[in-house]
């Protein structure tokens, strides 16, 4: 088995005498000199870091999870940690909270993920909140979010006993994301005491929790969104087609296109969808995330419009406009 | 351009890691907005929702307020001040960066620490109108503890004494002269104005008398590398790879140094000896590999490593000790114990710790050596511990990530406080463990009983000694082999030269624990009677002993009931004033959550209590009565 560097000369193969239990993956291949072609030192140290979060985990917690919310950063650090364990399989399951008003797209693009890469998949839908016709559109996103997401999330973990839960949330997102540890605290409840939170010195994690307690592990803490489509782009990782700009029918929502995906959207008596060539730079709930207008079809179109935009990633989120502490007090209560 | 082919701008480009840091309101905040804002940074959508921010919450007027960049917590806009460390990132064409920025404020000194840890390079603040106050001297000092060893000194708010250059210089002199031992290699002094900009991206017509670098220009420049891909090979054993029987991989990041496929290898603790068989990760294995790099080592002999062991190259071997100097930085409300047990976690390895003496306490504003018999929030000392196992590591000052380590606490699990390793104290070796022929087996086996501490903990007069003494004379009378250790007794010898102190109190009890262990190896049952308030002594004494070993009985007696009963007077004085440290008055009482045995005395005579303890250790099979 062996995989063709770009810069390197050499076919170098992996070793027969260690079967390849991992799934085959699309890992990019090496040097003669056993340096990584492709990747910039920058991104070489970001997933180093990221492995060796995440290798904590796994060396110190009895049974951690890894929430996957399909979008660009759970595929990256799906990616990572399938490196981190090789060759070994995944040592933990992954969680998709489900709304039930994810984009179709993006629920096709998960269970392929999952069967192609052989993974262990639990989804989890809050079916009191589902019985109780909670949805995005008559609640209202702060509802929706808190009972689907917040509360859905702290059932599942409870339910399943998970000590520890990775998620793919990044410093440079949200600014009290950027107040965050990496290896974040929460007390019985899931809940988070953004005043009071570990001093986390060199690399050296403080991960004892006693019982009822957890810790939510964030391996992409030091990640930009631009390093996220870099490494996306070198090392060839499948991302859901929706980041991709192609002709959608939409309608005009304020400052958003908000994509007609199904039925379910209500339109107003004066809307009319109407197709525009948008793409998403983040991906939610499909009637509260926005597209944007963008002709960017591959992945060197993003990162140049990417370079160029003068709006942040939020823009298009609708669950965050509300109030500017919004985010804070919903992880306070245990979102992620 | 080949589609798959990065800008080589980006390929070179490296990063710096720095932090802001100095007073409460020097501006620190302030500054790193000015810096995000002026090299067009910020989006459209935060600069809006920063002006709408800056008139709710903004310090600032009528202008936006900057701190409010990365001031991100409900609370710390409400309040103004920085409370935790904010990590932001950005980068020039020049250089990546990434900045934590930390609270000034003296109560969230753990903070501007955790930010500190990982950065090569302080932007250190002074408020001019203000000059070099404590914090500024205290914060200087952690981050030449935590090995930075390049300062900007930014002489911030240079538009409030109108852009002189006389107290810029003097300023700067004070701190030269302040900072002249703390090791730092290089201090570049610059006179900004956070919120207008002044020298922060652009030198500045305002300050003729300065010929710059601008601070970006000035950080995008500097040259802040150091050797840990020189240093020796060191490579925590994070996690035991083992998918199936063929394969055993050791997987972790190299701390420092580089190593080859084939080079020898060494275990750090054992001395054992082999060589590398491969370097993998997983894009296939690897020739070679260096400090940063995660990865996968393969060994060529089946040896026995664990998460927690280190793998080095053998020629430039580590310290291997149980027993070292350090600087700690405490970061509790908790008091630091002397003698109290307490978890280290160095490099991947977790281990029992305690502080054996604190040697001194530095005085942030003189450094002064001041003498110390407990350590409390913020305090900085230099002090020998020692380990439960012997743990592998190089001093701080050679490398940061093999010679650094925290505290942990171990009912709590709060981070307490973080350390520095300056060197290994050769006491390890010196004092041997004397093998004794006969055990503790043989000698328990000898008097037809099992050994073990039967510890009564209560408040003073709750009746601990009484119930005690009942219950060794039954054991007597059965044959058993006893022993008594009562508080009051100890301390007319043993612990004479103690008093009641919060760090007395811990050391009386280590000696009782110690004391005791001896007598349970003699192969007796030992009853202990001290109030011994901290439930961490007693768990520290319950760790001495085997599982089992060891019976805690609370004699549980309300205050009010003691304080009646008042046999040796001490209430009545305590009440008046006379005694000071008085467990139940001004001294804590920690009462055990789990006691093997529990005792609500009131209304109970001592000979029935002590038969519930007799009838509990038969049920145990400790005595057969
Ligand atoms: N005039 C003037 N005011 C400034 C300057 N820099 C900061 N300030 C003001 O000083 C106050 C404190 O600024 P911050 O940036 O919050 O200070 P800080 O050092 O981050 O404070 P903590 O993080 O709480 O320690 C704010 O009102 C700022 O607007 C400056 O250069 N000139
Ligand atoms: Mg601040």
């Amino acid at each position: 088995m062996s995989y063709r560097c770009r810069h390197g000369m050499k076919y170098v193969g992996i070793p027969n005498e260690i079967p390849l239990k991992a799934p085959a993956m699309n890992f990019v291949a090496s040097t003669t000199d056993g340096t990584q072609c492709g990747l910039p030192k920058h991104l070489k140290g970001l997933e180093a870091q990221s492995i060796e979060i995440m290798r904590e985990v796994v060396a110190e917690f009895r049974r951690p999870v890894m929430l996957y919310s399909i979008g660009k950063d759970s595929s990256v650090m799906l990616h990572l940690a399938l490196k981190a364990f090789h060759p070994a399989k995944l040592p933990f399951p992954l969680l998709h909270v489900d709304t039930t008003w994810k984009f179709h797209e993006m629920i096709a693009f998960r269970d392929e993920t999952a069967r192609r890469l052989g993974i262990e998949l639990l989804v989890y839908i809050n079916q009191d909140g589902l019985g109780r016709g909670i949805s995005p559109i008559t609640s209202g996103s702060t509802i929706h979010t808190q009972v689907m997401k917040t509360e859905a999330l702290k059932q599942a973990l409870d339910l399943y006993g998970f000590d520890a839960a990775f998620g793919g949330a990044r410093r440079d997102e949200e600014k009290s994301r950027a107040k965050e540890r990496i290896f974040s605290f929460r007390s019985r409840g899931h809940v988070w005491d953004p005043r009071n939170q570990r001093p986390e010195l060199w690399n050296l994690y403080n991960t004892r929790v006693g019982p009822g307690e957890t810790v939510r592990v964030f391996p992409l803490s030091n990640w930009t969104e631009l390093d996220v489509w870099h490494y996306i782009h070198l090392e060839s990782i499948p991302v859901v087609p929706l980041y991709f700009a192609k002709h959608r029918p939409v309608v005009g929502r304020g400052a958003s296109w908000i994509m007609v995906d199904d039925e379910r959207l209500t339109l107003n008596a004066d809307e009319q969808p109407e197709s525009r060539q948008v793409r998403f730079r983040t991906l939610g709930c499909y009637p509260l995330t926005g597209a944007i207008d963008s002709s960017a079809t591959t992945l060197e179109d993003i990162i140049s419009e990417m370079r160029s935009t003068r709006l942040s990633e939020r823009q298009g989120r609708l669950i965050d406009s509300d109030e500017s502490a919004s985010m804070e007090r919903k992880k306070r209560e245990g979102y992620f | 351009m080949d589609s798959r082919e990065f800008p080589v701008e980006a390929q070179s480009k490296d990063l710096l890691r720095f932090l802001t840091c100095g007073s409460v309101d020097d501006g620190k905040s302030t500054l790193i907005g000015r810096l995000l804002h002026d090299s067009k940074l910020i989006f459209e959508d935060q600069l809006s929702s920063l002006a709408a921010e800056s008139k709710r919450h903004g310090t600032t007027g009528d202008d936006i307020d900057l701190a409010l960049l990365t001031d991100g917590l409900e609370a710390e806009r409400e309040q103004g001040i920085t409370i935790d460390v904010a990590h932001r990132f950005f980068s020039t064409p020049r250089r990546s960066f990434i900045v934590a920025d930390t609270p000034g404020h003296e109560q969230y000194t753990r903070n501007m620490a955790t930010g500190a840890s990982t950065a090569d390079l302080a932007i250190l603040l002074i408020d001019a109108r203000k000059g070099v106050l404590p914090q500024t001297r205290r914060h200087s000092l952690i981050c030449s503890l935590l090995g930075i060893r390049h300062v900007v000194l930014a002489v911030n708010k240079i538009d409030l004494i109108s852009y002189q250059s006389d107290i810029f210089v003097r300023i700067v002199d004070e701190y030269r002269t302040f900072a002249g031992e703390l090791g730092f290699s290089s201090i570049a002094p610059i006179p900004i104005s956070a919120r207008h900009g002044d020298n922060v991206t652009k030198v500045s017509d305002n300050t003729p008398w300065f010929r710059g670098p601008s601070l970006l220009d000035y950080i995008e420049t500097i040259d802040v590398s150091s050797d840990t891909i020189e240093s020796p090979f060191r490579f925590p054993v994070q996690w035991v790879n083992r998918p199936h029987l063929d394969f055993r991989g050791y997987a972790g990041t190299v701390a420092s140094g580089t190593i080859n496929a084939g080079d020898p290898i060494a275990v750090a603790n054992s001395g054992r000896l082999s060589r590398v068989k491969e370097l993998l990760t997983a894009e296939g294995a690897q020739t070679s590999a260096q400090a940063g790099d995660a990865i996968t080592i393969t060994l060529a002999d089946e040896l026995d490593i664990a998460r927690g062991d280190l793998l080095i190259s053998p020629d430039s071997p580590p310290e291997v000790s149980d027993q070292f100097a350090a600087h700690v930085i405490w970061m509790s409300d908790q008091q630091l114990m002397p003698g109290r047990s307490y978890l280290a976690r160095i490099g991947t390895r977790t281990t029992p710790v305690t502080v054996t003496g604190i040697k001194y306490k530095i005085d942030v504003n003189t450094r002064e050596h001041l003498a110390a018999r407990t350590l409390g929030l913020n305090d900085i000392a230099f002090c020998n511990l020692s380990t439960d196992t012997p743990v592998a590591f190089d001093p701080y000052g050679q490398n940061r990530k093999t010679g650094s380590f925290v505290v942990i606490d171990r009912l709590t699990n709060h981070t307490l406080g973080a350390g520095m390793i300056a060197f290994g104290l050769r006491r390890a070796t010196n004092v041997h463990w004397q093998a004794t022929l006969i055990g503790r087996s043989e000698r328990a086996a000898q008097k037809h009983q099992k050994p073990a501490i039967i510890w009564f903990t209560g408040l003073s007069g709750a009746g601990k000694s009484t119930i005690a003494n009942i219950v060794e004379r039954r054991l007597h009378a059965g044959g058993h082999h006893t022993m008594m250790l009562d508080g009051d007794n100890l301390r007319h010898g043993l612990s004479r030269d103690l008093g009641f102190t919060e760090a007395d109190r811990v050391e009386n009890i280590r000696r009782a624990g110690e004391a005791a262990k001896l007598l349970v190896d003699a192969g007796l049952i030992v009853l202990c009677s001290f109030i011994s308030p901290y439930r961490a002594e007693r768990d520290m004494v319950r760790r001495l002993v085997s599982d089992g070993e060891f019976m805690e009985v609370f004699v549980d007696t309300p205050l009010d009931e003691c304080a009646r009963r008042d046999p040796k007077g001490l209430y009545a004085k305590a009440k008046a004033g006379k005694i000071k440290n008085f467990t139940g008055f001004d001294a804590p009482y920690e009462p055990p959550t789990t006691p093997e045995i529990h005792l609500q005395t009131i209304g109970q005579q001592p000979e029935e209590l002590a038969d519930q303890i007799v009838k509990k250790l038969a049920a145990l099979g400790i005595v057969f009565i």
